[in-house]
């Protein structure tokens, strides 16, 4: 039998794309006073849409929407109707599911495989999740009274447009808050759909606000004096500025930024598993994930054996086409994020680390980057220190547990970590020194809308994900 | 003719030892009415340095004491304050509180202690939870304590310290903190009762001097991970959030606290950070 490659395409023709898009604000569409830019499909650069920019007068009226709708209809709507609307917010997205899905690979440049079986499901479910959380918000143990904050200004990355924005919208309605959201301006395709699920869900206006732009928008967002609370997730740089913005304001804030985690793999580990899920690591989203595992520390007994392997499994990674169903490693979502991943990693060598890629053809349009990983590291080494957001893995060895948590620690981040161990008690005695807020055992990149999300240091403050991440959209 | 009495030298206390500031300053203490007490130190940048340091090199240790150890350590302190009531009475009653409203207070401050004792083995049950994810994992969310935390003291010499001190460091944090500045002399009495209470040298440091000049380099220390700003006046508060900014540093902001009032636990989850481990389930 012959297992050659065959393309398997997933069809464009669910998704409609219209040449132009406006801003959403109030419960319609409308223009936008700044200057439109294009978004464009980063596997061939091809133009997908205009996007309207939202300039201050935009962002002016999108906050004193949400203000009128959070204090009229919102707030004093009784739980259970908040409820009902993001239940049927989840069954909506359920069903345009295939939709959102291909419209999110053609946008970000992910895989397929990757937006229908991973993005979507959970972005159904985080709906689902706290639509059953909006009439028991005295139950979360928080408080006996929780009260909404009001308005929430939310600013998401490209990396997991729609998931981002669920993980954002959905426990601000169910706490009765009402949203001005800001999708990433390479990535807006899908809020802009969500808009529309909005409408068919005749969720009042101004509950949901979308405003698109670059960063300025997000900035005068941010910086907004009418709004009480101040979502983030992106850069550690960005993340700092917003900061310093809302000094002295006692706006809230919740920050979800950048990462360096750590993948810990003991010699005692099932070692195919965990070529599995240092590959799942690193590669998953071509790297564009803030929890990525980008520092592999195996243990120098299995160090040879479990790098040859990982060689091996990294060479049958299929990367191109996102919309192929074969596809594991798509595009990089822009030309800018390819360059600071070139930079990144032509570091890496300069710096005197190996470099490996396997043989892989890259197709001749759009942005894309071979999945690399580079051994002879030093923990003194940019690929070693910064934050990639790209499929590029550091491998770093250790002799003993402690030296594995020193290593995983020596970093300003502390987003993640990953543990792959046989041995029940040196998992958790590893899992309790690592400094991170996720922390997988023998598992990597799973999420849940049940389970809390967020760092430690550097990688930010607040909780997404399960009862912690109420508190972040709540007065307690 | 009566006996002389031997006066104490108030100095810092860092890593469990009581230096004097190593920049050689002091400054006078007066009682209410003006009449000189004491010289308190006036601690330098590099004493703030050097308790960071040393809470950094606590931190560890104190976190990995069990909580019931902690929470009996607490009430130690509890213990050793009750023990030196007179003292404190006689302090406060210096720093302008009357007779009775200086009992009260060390009354109030010692019942605040073992009200924190107590939090030490229940925070992770209050504030963790097992979550019910969809597949085959256990997975758990646990607060653990965020680190290094630099507190800027309120002017309620002993109350208010020990309402701002305790709630960091029942959970495990290490504290660096800068004692009122008009009334610093009982915060140094209050470190000779955690001096002799089991409580590990450097898990809290306590620093006299001048708050303007101590509190902007506690905010922007790297090493420092969170700040309690209660007794930083509100003209004051944004300087030192912009500063906080660079570091990420979690911050607690002035709220205006009637420190008589129950505390509720906003002072404890502010300090603590919530891990989450997905283990995989299978044979």
């Amino acid at each position: 039998m012959d297992f050659a490659y065959a393309p398997a395409p997933e069809s464009r023709d669910v998704v409609d794309i219209r040449p132009s898009y406006g801003l959403f604000v109030d419960g319609a569409f409308t223009d936008g006073h700044g200057e439109p830019f294009k978004t464009i499909d980063p596997a061939t650069e091809e133009p997908l849409a205009e996007i309207a920019s939202a300039d201050a007068s935009d962002v002016d009226r999108a906050v004193a929407a949400a203000r009128a709708a959070q204090e009229k209809v919102w707030g004093p709507m009784p739980g259970r109707e908040r409820a009902k609307y993001l239940f049927r917010i989840a069954r909506l997205v359920q069903e345009r599911s295939r939709e959102l899905a291909v419209l999110e690979s053609i946008d970000n440049g992910k895989p397929i495989r990757e937006s229908r079986d991973v993005d979507l499901p959970l972005v159904a479910a985080h709906f689902f999740y706290y639509a059953g959380w909006a009439d028991k918000l005295e139950y979360a143990g928080l408080g006996p009274a929780p009260r909404p904050l009001g308005v929430a200004a939310q600013i998401i990355p490209w990396n997991f447009p729609l998931l981002m924005l669920a993980w954002k919208i959905a426990p601000a309605l169910a706490g009765g808050n009402t949203v001005v959201l800001k999708p990433a301006e390479t990535t807006p395709l899908t809020a802009l759909a969500f808009a529309d699920l909005c409408r068919q869900a005749e969720l009042p206006p101004g509950v949901v606000n979308i405003v698109t732009g670059a960063g300025e928008t997000g900035a005068l967002l941010a910086a907004h004096p009418g709004v009480d609370k101040v979502a983030f997730t992106g850069s550690t740089a960005v993340g700092r500025s917003i900061a310093r913005t809302l000094a002295g304001t006692g706006r809230r804030l919740t920050l979800e930024l950048g990462g360096k985690a750590a993948n810990i793999v003991f010699d005692d580990a099932a070692l195919d598993q965990a070529v599995e899920g240092v590959v799942n690591g690193i590669f998953f989203n071509q790297g564009h994930v803030c929890c990525a595992g980008s520092r592999l520390l195996v243990q120098e007994t299995v160090a040879d054996e479990f790098l040859e392997r990982l060689r091996a499994r990294v060479s049958t990674l299929r990367v191109g086409d996102p919309l192929d169903k074969n596809t594991d490693v798509g595009a990089i979502n822009s030309a800018a994020q390819l360059a600071r991943i070139r930079e990144l990693a032509d570091a890496g060598e300069a710096e005197g680390a190996r470099r490996w890629s396997p043989a892989c053809e890259l197709p001749s349009r759009g942005f894309w980057f071979a999945p690399t990983i580079f051994t002879g590291v030093a923990q003194s080494h940019r690929v070693a220190r910064e934050e990639i957001f790209g499929p590029v893995l550091s491998v770093l060895t250790f002799r003993t547990p402690a030296e594995a948590v020193e290593k995983a620690n020596n970093t300003p981040y502390g987003l993640s970590a990953g543990v792959w161990s046989e041995k029940g008690s040196r998992t958790l005695w590893v899992a309790q020194r690592l400094r991170a807020g996720v922390v997988w055992a023998n598992t990597f990149n799973k999420f849940d809308p049940a389970s809390p999300f967020g760092g430690y240091k550097e990688s930010g403050y607040g909780r997404e994900g399960g009862r912690h991440g109420l508190e972040a959209y709540l007065h307690v | 003719m009566s006996r002389l009495d031997v006066r104490k030298t108030y100095k810092l206390y860092i890593g469990g030892a009581f230096p004097r500031s190593e920049s050689g300053r002091a400054y006078p203490v007066t009682d209410a009415k003006g009449r000189f007490l004491a010289h308190a130190a006036r601690a330098s940048r590099k004493d703030v340095r050097d308790a960071v340091v040393a809470a950094r090199k606590a931190f560890g240790g104190w976190s990995g004491r069990t909580p019931y150890n902690r929470g009996q350590i607490l009430y130690r302190i509890a213990e050793m304050l009750e023990g030196r009531r007179a003292q404190f009475v006689a302090e406060l009653r210096d720093a302008g509180l009357g007779k009775d409203a200086a009992g009260a207070e060390v009354d109030a401050a010692v019942d605040r202690l073992v009200w924190y004792a107590g939090w030490a083995d229940k925070l992770a049950a209050v504030g963790g939870s097992a979550n019910p994810v969809s597949g085959p994992f256990f997975n758990f969310s646990t607060p653990e304590p965020t680190g290094v935390v630099g507190v800027v003291a309120p002017d309620s010499p002993l109350l208010g310290l020990v309402s701002v001190v305790a709630p960091v460091i029942v959970s495990g944090n290490t504290a660096v903190v800068l004692a009122s500045e008009p009334a610093p002399l009982p915060a140094i009495t209050f470190a000779e009762v955690l001096a002799t209470s089991d409580l590990p040298g450097g898990v809290v440091n306590l620093l006299t001097g001048r708050r303007a000049e101590l509190a902007p380099w506690l905010a922007s220390h790297g090493d420092v991970d969170a700040l309690d700003l209660a007794g930083v006046a509100a003209d004051a508060v944004t300087a030192l959030e912009e500063a906080a900014a660079d570091t990420l540093k979690r911050v607690f902001a002035p709220t205006g606290d009637d420190w008589a009032d129950e505390p509720g636990t906003a002072r404890m989850t502010a300090f603590l950070e919530v891990k989450t481990v997905w283990h995989s389930v299978g044979v």
